[in-house]
């Protein structure tokens, strides 16, 4: 990948640590613990430039639950993965937790669900949950002591010993979302990690994770393509939308987080979830 | 259940009947079954059996058990014709239909037992293996009776039996000869080829230009013909051992070269994102992911390499050798035209290689349990 000129990025030079650090207790101060300013990326492919992201600014507070929600192509899955430090943006800033992407990631400042379960079948659920742990050289007693209490809370408790094949697509998505938390990272990133499964189980985790949400107070990143499922979760929605992948509204939801499932029978809900679906709307070209 | 009359039932009746009609040995005075009473009315009461059967009274297990044991006393009749009663050599219709009796019995008998369902795993596990077992010794029976029945030369086919007289007296011979070429030019020439291979793969994972450069040339090298390099390695290493060790060693390198690389690759990528977000190093994202993805691919390497190295090994024991070891033997014992003795040789690299393919089998199922074409199955 060839990266197109844009301007300067201090944030992706690994040469610029002074300007890093002073960045950093900048950041802190302004507590984001996502900031982007005009991130771009442009994949340069056989059939020419694909811009993934353009000029994309988002700020992700402290605690908040953001869902990222958009058509197919819009960039929202890319955005998440350059947070993640798995892609590298081509122009633009960008720090997490007050540091370079990259700098997050080896810090283990955040937990990835991916779409899919991503469990090694040849662990354990519990060597599974407890596969950052390993990475990172903590002790067995206490991998094991992580691994029932993080287990316990996605209400996984006594299939320690089952391995991954032996549990449904719910409770294996279910064991990675308590990998992702177990080594206690500030910011929780998920990729539409229910797209897979079926509706009803897809509504008992949204709620399981709400309350999850609630307890553990991170800062979670979502992504998913479900409008009633952003706006149930979210404290804040990011509607994006495609060629060029950009963020066309971001829509506060300021109803109460004491969420049930009934929450999306209220006016309130249906104001937020109309006002998603004319963003996606505006911001979708029929051409196709 | 059907009553219609089952076919191979009905076979091994007509057959067995009309068996006692035709003369069972040749010359001056052809023997006949009526000189064997007893036996006479043994196939007779065979016969009978086997009509009655046919209507389908008995069925699944115990019909077939029923079966294989008529089948063995028919086997042993027919043993005691051939051996006792100087049918040997010149046997006659009335023996061979007697046989074809027994053949489609033995089928019959067979089809019922491999048909045995259970829910209790160690009766199915049970039955399931002796299946092989009762097929395995009819067809050994079958050669047994054609080659004495028939008279043919040793020098041909010998008998199952002479083997096993000539294998049971020439045990110490047979153990040199294993001693020499199995443990110790097929282990070690297995232990260093799997080993180097599987060192240099990892290599080549870590080192982009060695798998464009290296990866050509492992190929080419593995296209030698073995003919070929075995009497250079007997040049190079010496008639010992040492020399065949480094044919198997040429043999094992590459399958297990190209397997590891192969498997190297076969973690998908969401897996390796996974490691990635974990800040994991290289080393630690080998042996926590890309190793364990890796050992189906690894296995079949092993497994390959298993009956390679031995087949390596005995030929190479064709270009110069010490006056031991079991490509020695048949080489030479096949020129003093002592065939039962490339026989037992045969029997015992047979044997020895069917064991070592299915350790290595034994060790993938236990290390690759988690493999969706094993996990049924726990």
């Amino acid at each position: 990948m060839t990266p197109i000129p844009l301007p300067s990025d201090p944030g992706r030079d690994p040469d610029s640590e002074p300007e890093e650090a002073a960045g950093v207790a900048a950041d802190q101060n302004r507590g984001g613990v996502v900031q982007a300013r005009d991130l771009s990326l442009t994949f340069q492919t056989a059939d020419g430039p694909v811009f993934a992201l353009s000029g994309v600014d988002l700020e992700i507070d402290q605690g908040e639950f953001v869902s990222f929600i958009g058509p197919s192509g819009c960039g929202k899955t890319t955005l998440l993965r350059v947070i993640a430090d798995l892609e590298q943006p081509t122009g633009g800033t960008l720090s997490v937790n007050g540091v370079p992407p990259h700098e997050a990631r080896l810090s283990r400042d955040y937990g990835y669900v991916f779409q899919a379960p991503a469990l090694y079948p040849w662990r354990n659920i519990e060597r599974n949950v407890t596969l950052p742990l390993e990475i990172m050289g903590i002790s067995a007693a206490e991998r094991r002591e992580k691994a029932r209490e993080y287990l316990d809370l996605v209400n996984l408790g006594g299939f320690e010993k089952k391995f991954p094949w032996q549990l449904s697509g719910g409770m294996q998505q279910r064991a990675s979302i308590a990998r992702a938390l177990c080594f206690d990272p500030a910011l929780l990133l998920m990729d539409e990690p229910f797209g897979a499964l079926d509706e009803i189980v897809r509504d008992h985790l949204n709620e399981q994770l709400l309350r999850l949400w609630a307890k553990t107070q991170k800062t979670v990143v979502f992504v998913t393509h479900s409008i009633p499922e952003a706006v149930f979760l979210s404290t804040k929605i990011v509607v994006m939308s495609p060629r060029p992948g950009r963020i066309i509204d971001v829509i506060p939801t300021d109803f109460p987080r004491d969420r049930t499932l009934d929450t999306r029978e209220t006016p309130a809900f249906l104001e937020v979830a109309h006002r998603v679906r004319e963003g996606l709307r505006a911001g979708h070209s029929y051409d196709d | 259940m059907s009553l219609a009359v089952n076919p191979w039932m009905a076979a091994g009746a007509v057959f067995a009947l009309t068996a006692l009609f035709f003369p069972l040995g040749a010359g001056e005075i052809p023997l006949n079954w009526l000189d064997f009473p007893g036996l006479a009315i043994l196939v007779l009461g065979f016969a009978a059996a086997c009509a009655w059967l046919a209507r389908g009274w008995v069925a699944g297990l115990p019909l077939g058990l029923l079966l294989v044991g008529a089948v063995a006393l028919g086997g042993a009749v027919a043993l005691y014709l051939l051996y006792e009663t100087g049918v040997g050599g010149e046997a006659r219709l009335g023996f061979w239909l007697f046989i074809f009796a027994l053949w489609a019995t033995a089928w019959r008998g067979l089809d019922a037992i491999a048909g045995f369902r259970s829910l209790n795993k160690s009766a199915q596990r049970g039955v399931d293996l002796l299946v092989p077992l009762i097929f395995g010794c009819w067809l050994v029976f079958l050669w047994e009776v054609v080659t004495v029945g028939f008279g043919v030369p040793q020098v041909l086919l010998p008998s199952p039996s002479m083997i096993a007289v000539r294998l049971a007296g020439s045990l110490d011979i047979l153990a040199a000869d294993f001693y020499q070429t199995f443990v110790k030019a097929v282990i070690s020439g297995y232990l260093i080829g799997c080993g180097s291979g599987f060192a240099v793969s990892i290599l080549v994972d870590r080192v982009p230009f060695l798998k464009r450069g290296l990866l050509p040339l492992g190929n080419f090298v593995s296209a030698l013909p073995i003919v070929g390099i075995a009497p250079i390695m007997v040049m190079w290493f010496g008639f010992d051992w040492q020399s065949k060790a480094a044919v198997v060693v040429i043999m094992t390198f590459f399958p297990m070269l190209v397997n590891t690389v192969s498997g190297l690759n076969a973690a998908g990528a969401l897996e390796r994102d996974l490691m990635q977000s974990y800040g994991a190093r290289y080393w630690q994202t080998l042996l926590m992911l890309r190793l364990p993805a890796a050992m189906p691919f690894i296995f079949n390497a092993l497994k390959i390499n298993s009956t390679l190295a031995l087949i390596g090994a005995i030929v190479a024991e064709f270009f110069g050798t010490p006056i031991v070891g079991m490509g020695f033997r048949i080489s030479t014992e096949v020129g003093r035209m002592n065939v039962d003795m490339v026989w037992a040789e045969i029997v015992m690299a047979a044997l020895a290689g069917s064991a070592f393919y299915g350790a290595m089998a034994l060790c993938e199922r236990a290390v690759t349990f988690w493999h969706p074409s094993y996990r049924q199955r726990r």
